[in-house]
């Protein structure tokens, strides 16, 4: 387990300025892994991303964990419909008459 | 340049009080927020017109000047006078400012109208939601191949924000698919990981056939006595040119598959899918006067 991989809640939580008692309520959600690595709460780099959009979601539009649960499930719905409408977009083009 | 009502871009009125601007400005970020309007171009320039116009009437100082100056900004001495004090402010300031930072969201931020009468830069209210402040910002691109280079895996150099990046695209890759490449992105902040680059690939397909993920389909003239009688033709595949054995009476739409003649699998080197031959029977025209005679005479014996 390399350390540099993970990141520090409270470092993170400081630079955003937000409570760390934020990222518990998303990890008791289980949209955030929470890891300890020598005895510091962190989360792992590649989940960075998500995070961070979950702090701006709650800091912009003031969604609370619950709500940004709602938003990542109906966020994953669209991404799985906009895969199905470029797979099926594609087949159709079998049938493009200028063939 | 033209004037930007930032009124009507929150909808709302003169008289609207600072609460007023608040919620108008809260209410249409919920809707086009880049974060929950993921590649949406439209959402995108829609946001940031509304935090231009939130960043204009949520500051008093700002809103005033609007409300004085905004249609007759071109009277140059006011703009010029607002202007100094303003970048007067922002040197002020420089230590807190960030960059901005969305995908794709970069330094175009504001309006010509914007940087004409507030200087250019935002101040540091509203705009902390959408700074990078620890990874680096993601970058979104998309290339251009034509379906014959996605047939193998090879490598290509792309420049991606003055950077040359070298990757190797593996054969397969589909129309509209977007892949990842992790840590080539913008550099990360107060220590962050970098950002990550995600390429959309458009695949033009130039040749003469189509393609439904894996396989292949085409169609193949043939003529009448081959159809009739069977016998072999010579067929072209994305491999080259294979023979085939027509059945005699074969019918016109008949579909054969070749295994394996398709385009290869993504991420499965030497897999390939299939190709289907759709048969199209080509009747003979301008016939001969004997050639009349002899198909009337096989008329005759059906």
């Amino acid at each position: 387990m390399k350390a540099k991989e993970y990141i520090s809640i409270p470092e993170l939580c400081s630079i955003h300025n937000i409570e760390i008692s934020f990222i518990s309520n998303l990890n008791e959600l289980g949209l955030v892994e929470v890891i300890t690595v020598e005895k510091t709460n962190c989360i792992h780099q590649d989940t960075i991303a998500d995070v961070e959009k979950m702090i701006r979601l709650h800091q912009d539009l003031e969604v609370n964990p619950a709500g940004i649960d709602v938003i990542f499930n109906l966020l994953q719905k669209v991404e799985h419909l906009h895969e199905e409408l470029n797979t099926i977009k594609n087949r159709l083009k079998i049938y493009d008459s200028d063939f | 340049m033209s004037y930007i009502d930032y009124y009507k871009i929150l909808g709302i009125d003169k008289s609207a009080t600072a609460n007023d601007v608040k919620k108008a400005y809260r209410k249409l970020a919920r809707k086009y927020h880049p974060d929950v309007n993921p590649n949406d171009k439209e959402a995108e320039q829609k946001f940031k017109e509304i935090n231009e116009a939130n960043e204009v009437l949520s500051n008093p100082e700002n809103r005033k000047k609007f409300d004085a100056y905004g249609k007759d900004w071109k009277h140059a001495d006011d703009i010029e006078r607002a202007k100094q004090q303003q970048q007067y402010q922002y040197s002020q300031r420089q230590g807190g400012f960030e960059q901005g930072g969305f995908e794709g969201f970069g330094d175009e931020g504001f309006s010509d109208f914007f940087e004409s009468m507030f200087g250019g830069r935002r101040t540091s209210s509203g705009s902390q939601g959408r700074s990078v402040k620890f990874k680096g910002q993601d970058y979104n691109a998309s290339l251009h191949l034509d379906l014959k280079d996605v047939y193998t895996t090879h490598k290509r150099t792309l420049t991606v924000n003055g950077k040359n990046i070298r990757l190797t695209i593996p054969a397969g890759v589909e129309n509209g698919q977007v892949i990842k490449i992790k840590g080539h992105g913008g550099e990360g902040v107060n220590g962050g990981p970098k950002g990550d680059l995600y390429i959309t690939f458009s695949i033009d397909n130039h040749s003469d056939f189509k393609r439904n993920k894996n396989d292949l389909y085409t169609t193949v003239q043939l003529d009448l006595y081959k159809a009739l009688l069977g016998g072999e033709i010579t067929v072209s595949t994305f491999q080259g040119k294979v023979k085939l054995n027509v059945k005699p009476g074969t019918q016109s739409g008949t579909k054969i598959k070749l295994k394996g003649k398709g385009f290869p699998i993504y991420k499965k080197e030497e897999n390939f899918g299939d190709l289907y031959i759709t048969y199209q029977i080509t009747i003979p025209t301008n016939l001969t006067e004997k050639e009349k005679e002899l198909f009337k005479e096989l008329s005759k014996l059906r």
